[in-house]
């Protein structure tokens, strides 16, 4: 029950609908990589990537290990230079990043407030908002490396959130967290998305649960396989041949959908406007999760 | 009137090189806390002493070339550092295997070539294990002057070389200069070996910006508390290994490093506990 409190902070889906609705496609993009390829040791690993990241869009980059997801990521924000194609980024834009792997030397002594601070100067509030927002506050006082997998990635967002970026770029941020903490972090972005509105590269290797709030998918396998909405790529062929129709089963699209929210109280507030002790039975309730519903999409057998 | 001869040999001493001993080890041991601090948590420890045992080198040298002794130890070890960041990017060797060529290499190169130059009366004993109840004035001028100049430049350096210890990547995709700010801090060590060579020696320099730092490990829970602890922690290993020497009547460049290595042995019998979940 350790995410119970978070449902009560986030906005309804019709909220979330109306942010999608906002992302304007003419706007000049945060990122836009024009046929970018990286070259190491003579072999690419990447080519040929067309990607816009606008503010307010979630891109995710998903593909097998190997595949470039990680080095178009660190193109896009300057970490890795192009040897083919450009990439131009809006002048001054401010990058949040939560990298791949990050293990901290415990003869540092960090604190989650002090890492905080580490690229920046936020003040104790803007401390205490971002830590309360991805739900590690009660935190704020330990030593970094006592955190589970789980708490350290929220901190790690939180840091990354902290500098109000224009861009948050998240390498596999739910890597080693559990099925129940993953759809909890997930919504944890999409609700950072939806109140700063600004743009996110998520990469993901993790085929199983794919952002249903993603706005484009770019699937890599050394160059761009497809692209799309989840559920455009979930159903290419390009897709399937590269994950397999047995990977593309078992692929859920997480999607979230609230049909009631619980209150500060501990009360739950129904869409019909009704206010109960307790959830319904019938609510949006998987059979173990607490307080969102969510579910499996398997939409392309029938396809 | 044996004890007025002692009290009188005593302020003697004060007045003199002993004074001159103290105030130039409290000076270093001040300025090499933080550093010490980036040694132990960039994992350092070998690149630290690399760079010390070229020292040897740079005093050939200067001998050979005529220039200031300090100057040399500072080119050559900042020399050595850039090396093995060139050497470092071919990638063909590992890091540790290069550490360990460069390392004796350079210490070795700087034997042969002082036993060489026969004209030069060379006190080897004392470049490598330090000569501080020599210190001069100009050499505790050095040291202070050098000290400001290495703690300002880690005062404004803190953030971004801090920032790429927790993660390189990370502090250059959120615009820190994390290679800039490793190069200065590659020169501030080069300076500090430069500064600290004359009052520890080549050899147990590195013993110098590790063990306090190690030692402040414990008491501290900001990466700042533990570089101020470390600076402490040295002064009083600096104050307590050179009246051991004085006492046992031993060398006083190993005794500071006795006395920092008694005061870690007592940390870890320290009331504090290792934080619960600590890693490695």
């Amino acid at each position: 029950m350790r995410y119970t409190g978070l449902a009560t902070r986030f906005e309804t889906n019709a909220e979330h609908d109306l942010m999608l609705n906002t992302i304007d496609r003419t706007s000049e993009p945060l990122v836009r990589l024009s046929g970018a390829g990286v070259q190491r040791a003579g072999r690419w690993l990447v080519r040929g990537v067309d990607m816009d990241i606008r503010p307010g869009e979630i891109v995710t980059l998903i593909g097998p290990n190997g595949s470039g997801k990680s080095t178009t990521a660190k193109t896009a924000i300057g970490l890795m230079k192009p040897q083919e194609g450009t990439v131009t980024r809006r002048s001054g834009l401010r990058v949040g990043y939560v990298p791949q792997k990050l293990a901290i030397d415990w003869t540092l002594p960090l604190t989650v407030e002090r890492l905080m601070k580490l690229t920046g100067t936020p003040s104790p509030s803007e401390i205490a908002e971002a830590l309360e927002a991805t739900g590690v506050a009660h935190l704020a006082g330990a030593e970094v490396q006592a955190l589970s997998g789980g708490e350290f990635q929220r901190a790690l967002l939180a840091r990354a959130m902290v500098r109000k970026p224009d861009l948050l770029v998240l390498d596999e941020p739910v890597q080693g967290v559990d099925f129940t903490g993953e759809v909890a972090l997930y919504e944890l972005i999409r609700n950072i998305r939806n109140r700063t509105g600004c743009g996110i590269l998520l990469i993901s290797h993790d085929l199983h649960v794919v952002m249903a709030d993603t706005d484009t998918v770019i699937c890599l396998n050394g160059h761009v396989c497809c692209r799309g909405t989840p559920q455009n790529v979930v159903a290419s062929p390009e897709y399937l041949k590269l994950f397999g129709a047995r990977a593309a089963e078992t692929l859920a699209i997480y999607r979230h959908r609230h049909d009631h929210t619980h209150l500060e109280d501990g009360r739950v507030l129904h869409q019909d406007g009704s206010v109960t002790d307790n959830c319904h039975p019938a609510d949006g309730h998987h059979d173990h999760a607490h307080d969102h519903g969510h579910d499996h999409s398997h939409g392309h057998r029938d396809a | 009137m044996i004890m007025a001869t002692t009290i009188r040999m005593g302020t003697a001493m004060l007045d003199g090189f002993f004074t001159r001993a103290l105030v130039a080890g409290i000076g270093l041991a001040l300025t090499v806390g933080p550093l010490g601090c980036f040694i132990v948590w960039r994992r350092m420890a070998y690149f630290g002493d690399t760079m010390a045992h070229s020292a040897l080198l740079g005093v050939a040298l200067a001998f050979l070339f005529q220039i200031n002794l300090m100057a040399g130890v500072f080119l050559v070890a900042s020399l050595v550092s850039v090396a093995l960041l060139l050497l470092q990017r071919r990638g063909a060797l590992s890091t540790d295997a290069l550490l360990g060529i460069l390392s004796h290499s350079t210490l070795a190169l700087g034997l042969v070539m002082v036993a060489f130059m026969s004209w030069v009366r060379v006190d080897l004993m004392g470049f490598l294990f330090g000569d501080i109840l020599a210190v001069s004035r100009t050499d505790i001028a050095l040291v202070y002057g050098g000290g400001a100049i290495i703690l300002g430049l880690m005062a404004w350096l803190w953030k971004p070389l801090l920032a790429a210890t927790v993660n390189e990547e990370l502090a250059e995709a959120e615009g820190m200069a994390p290679e800039r700010s490793r190069f200065i801090f590659m020169l501030l060590m080069a300076l500090v070996i430069a500064i600290a060579m004359k009052v520890v020696g080549i050899l147990l320099i590195t013993s110098l910006l590790i063990i306090p730092a190690a030692t402040a490990r414990r008491f501290s829970t900001t990466p700042e508390q533990m570089a101020v602890l470390a600076s402490f922690i040295g002064v009083v290993a600096v104050v307590g290994g050179l009246f051991g020497s004085l006492h046992f009547d031993t060398p006083s460049g190993p005794s500071i490093v006795v006395a920092a290595l008694v005061l870690f042995l007592l940390s870890l019998f320290s009331f504090t506990r290792r934080p619960a979940g600590a890693l490695q």
